[in-house]
């Protein structure tokens, strides 16, 4: 039992280290820690730097323009773009449709999507959750139905992640209505800017445009795009789901934010002190910490025993659930940190190219609607409560 | 990086298991516990022919060699059964203490008679005004003309005090109550005139004392390590008690977890079982969740707490303790409230388990206590800085 790297893990952390400081472009990690909006650019510049390293798909196999890496190498990889300020990576076409084609496409599917996914020349999104099929999503509606060379695809899809960006989009439509609910299901590729698709922003309570809806009407889709066969899409989002799960932890990132708070913590002031000197608020900050630390060693057994050939099942929602509970305890702290001018709320500010008047310190500004904005981690990616339902399944048996 | 014990190691867990699954029922330890010493001595005999209580003494002089993670191996064990022999205070503090600092003579006298259990000891280190502070020492030592030491005071707490064969205490050498110099250990013969004690039972079926000594004197040979400058060792030998104790709770929790989930399966209310329900799924699922983050502490504690590194290896004993306290206090209530009445019973074992992990929790300080000793050990890092890197929309 022992914690240490190896002579060439270490050799292989230096340099991912030294890529990551000489690329990574200052004004992109300055938005990651100080967190302001990101644009699209700025992903795909990442992105495109990650390429051309050869380093973009860290969880996909070396003959399809992987990494190849083992889960303590992706782990190494993970913790040093994080603690940079990186980006990361979209996890829509690299850890979830990219997998699939992999696992279940055919060769020409194969050979016009991975290069691009690769290259982050498409942008792809997920068309999964409807309004009236959320944690229960077996019970979609929206309906795929097989006319000549074609598929007709109609219906609505909801809380989809950046489609304002997107070329692409993996969806489950119901091919088949008899059985049961997970049978009649389909893993479709659809092209975004196929007539009939439109996408209406949906402004969540941070202020801010992250997610929308999706509406298809009479949307031709080629049969080619159909994943796999017919009616056995929900096999394949269940695979999807377990490729999801790399880094589900956010161990890496919850580091960063933990030194940023601690960061304000050391420039706010209370009655005359530093706020980290605040024994309130620094228990709070410890417990955190210690939380934190304790998930770093569970989310490590689980990595170490994927490379031992175990890969995660049920084990990845324990991750999921401490994960995400301690990247809101995270955003909350932030936002107490600074206290009331956290009220002032100057989307701009957190923009590019802001020259206007602030409320407090710069990094005060993003905060509350940071706060906010991460109500959705506890819900999105099967929603805390769903985990707890695999966990019971499928750990305690009950 | 691996999880996994060595070859060594699970040959000593196997031992352990398979002894304590032959000997330690819960019957067994009642009736150990019902007994006037309140521990058994074939239990200790079978300890010492397993090469148990030489775990932490070097390979050198006879002993296992063991350190952090053999004595989890150990503790863990122990937790499960709820073992009662006086081991913490014996081989975990007292015979790592020795063989950490002890002189040439100290170590080849006692080791021995540790080694092969003809000597048990206890470690004084608290005091009652001094709460958790290990530092915080009003007993005093004063060094006679003729190099024999007289000691006052008295401690406070001490598991196991009437059981040993011989102490160990800190006392004061020099400087008030709480300053960090002047803290010297000494051995002291309980048998010596001055020496007395109350001995009582604890809520957790051991047993314990308060230490009083009066004008006690000891030779010159009964200080350990330097004079004065013993502060660092005992908060050595705490943090080994320490993440001893946190394994020992991950044990007792993880038996307490497999039990309460049994009987979510077995126990029917409403024609169903009651772990149908979801409320109390989640609740189970709560109380895994705690065990795993408890066990990932305690796995850290025991590979942390041989670090030279003090800062680390404090920041990682404390984390533990205090996740612990909190997560150990979670665990043993929800096992209380999923067993309804039938965990409100002296009669079966998941009170038991309950109390042992509520006391764990007050040993060496609570978890609010570590709390400040985290931060304390995370004050003495640098502040992470966040130099902005050279922007260039302000030149716009």
């Amino acid at each position: 039992m022992n914690l240490d790297y190896t002579e060439a893990e270490l050799a292989f952390r230096d340099e991912v280290r030294t890529f990551v400081r000489t690329n990574l472009p200052p004004e992109i990690s300055r938005k990651i820690i100080e967190h302001k909006r990101l644009g699209k650019d700025d992903w795909v510049t990442w992105q495109k730097l990650l390429h051309a390293r050869g380093w973009i798909a860290p969880g996909w196999p070396k003959a399809a323009g992987g990494t190849g890496w083992n889960p303590v190498e992706r782990h190494i990889f993970e913790e040093e773009c994080a603690a940079a300020g990186a980006p990361p990576i979209m996890a829509f076409g690299i850890y979830m449709v990219g997998p699939v084609i992999i696992a279940y496409g055919n060769d020409a599917q194969q050979q016009r999507y991975l290069p691009r996914i690769l290259a982050s020349d498409d942008w792809w999104c997920q068309g999964y959750s409807e309004p009236g099929s959320g944690s229960d999503l077996a019970s979609l509606k929206t309906r795929a139905v097989r006319n000549g060379d074609h598929y007709i695809v109609n219906g609505q899809k909801t809380w989809t992640t950046l489609a304002q960006f997107a070329d692409m989009m993996f969806c489950l439509v119901r091919t088949a209505s008899d059985g049961k609910k997970q049978e009649g299901i389909s893993f479709l590729l659809i092209d975004m800017h196929s007539p009939g698709v439109t996408v209406r922003p949906i402004i969540t309570l941070d202020g801010e445009h992250e997610v929308n809806e999706v509406w298809l009407e009479d949307v031709e889709v080629p049969v080619e795009n159909l994943v796999g066969e017919e009616g056995r899409g929900w096999t394949y989002a269940k695979f999807l789901l377990s490729h999801e799960r790399t880094n589900i932890a956010g161990v890496s990132r919850s580091k960063r934010e933990l030194a940023y708070l601690k960061h304000i913590a050391s420039q706010e002031h209370a009655g005359g002190a530093p706020l980290i000197d605040n024994p309130r608020f620094r228990d709070k900050i410890a417990r955190v910490e210690i939380e934190l630390m304790a998930l770093e060693i569970t989310n490590l057994r689980v990595l170490v025993a994927d490379r031992q050939g175990k890969p995660p099942g049920p084990e990845a929602s324990i991750l999921k659930i401490k994960g995400t509970e301690i990247q809101q305890a995270l955003t909350e702290l932030m936002m107490e940190a600074v206290g009331s001018v956290a009220l002032a709320h100057l989307p701009g500010s957190w923009g590019d190219h802001w020259l206007g008047e602030r409320v407090g310190p710069e990094y005060a500004a993003p905060l509350a609607a940071r706060y906010f904005n991460y109500r959705k981690v506890t819900i999105y990616g099967g929603s805390n409560e769903i985990q707890r339902n695999i966990i019971a399944q499928g750990i305690l048996g009950l | 990086m691996d999880f996994d014990f060595t070859e060594e190691q699970l040959m000593l867990k196997a031992s352990v298991d398979k002894f304590l699954e032959k000997t330690y029922s819960f019957g067994a330890r009642n009736a150990i516990i019902a007994t006037r010493a309140g521990y058994s001595p074939d239990i200790w005999k079978g300890f010492a022919e397993l090469g148990l209580l030489g775990l932490p003494v070097p390979q050198d002089r006879d002993g296992f060699g063991g350190g952090g993670v053999e004595t989890m191996v150990v503790m863990e064990a122990f937790g499960r059964h709820l073992v009662v022999e006086p081991y913490l205070g014996t081989v975990v503090m007292a015979a790592s203490l020795i063989a950490t600092v002890g002189s040439d003579d100290q170590k080849q006298y006692l080791l021995p008679l540790i080694m092969d259990g003809t000597m048990k000891l206890a470690c004084g280190f608290l005091e009652a005004a001094g709460r958790y502070d290990l530092g915080h020492v009003e007993t005093t030592a004063r060094q006679e003309p003729n190099g024999a030491w007289i000691i006052s005071g008295r401690k406070s707490v001490v598991i196991h005090g009437a059981v040993a064969d011989l102490l160990i205490i800190s006392a004061r050498t020099s400087g008030k109550a709480g300053d960090a110099d002047g803290v010297s250990l000494f051995f002291v013969n309980p048998a010596e005139p001055g020496v007395s004690g109350l001995e009582y039972p604890t809520y957790d079926g051991m047993r314990a004392a308060e230490v009083t000594f009066e004008n006690v004197q000891v030779n010159s040979d009964s200080l350990i390590g330097v004079a004065g400058r013993s502060l660092p060792v005992v908060e050595l030998v705490a943090d080994r008690a320490i993440a001893a104790l946190c394994a020992e709770a991950v044990g007792a929790m993880t038996t307490l977890k497999d039990a309460t989930l049994e009987y979510l399966k077995t126990r029917r209310q409403f024609g169903v079982p009651i772990g149908r329900f979801q409320a109390l799924q989640h609740r189970m699922v709560d109380l895994l969740m705690h065990c795993e983050q408890a066990r990932s502490m305690a796995m850290l504690a025991a590979m942390k707490v041989d670090s030279t590194d003090v800062v680390e290896r404090r920041r990682a004993v404390s984390g533990a303790k205090e996740l612990i306290g909190r997560s150990g206090r979670f665990v043993a209530q929800q096992a209380i409230q999923l067993h309804g009445g039938m965990g409100m019973t002296n009669e079966l074992n998941v009170s038991h388990y309950v109390k042992r992990i509520t006391a764990i929790d007050t040993l060496f300080g609570d978890a609010d206590h570590h709390l400040d000793r985290f931060h304390a050990a995370a004050a003495a890092l640098p502040l992470p800085s966040f130099e902005k890197p050279r922007s260039k929309w302000k030149q716009i």
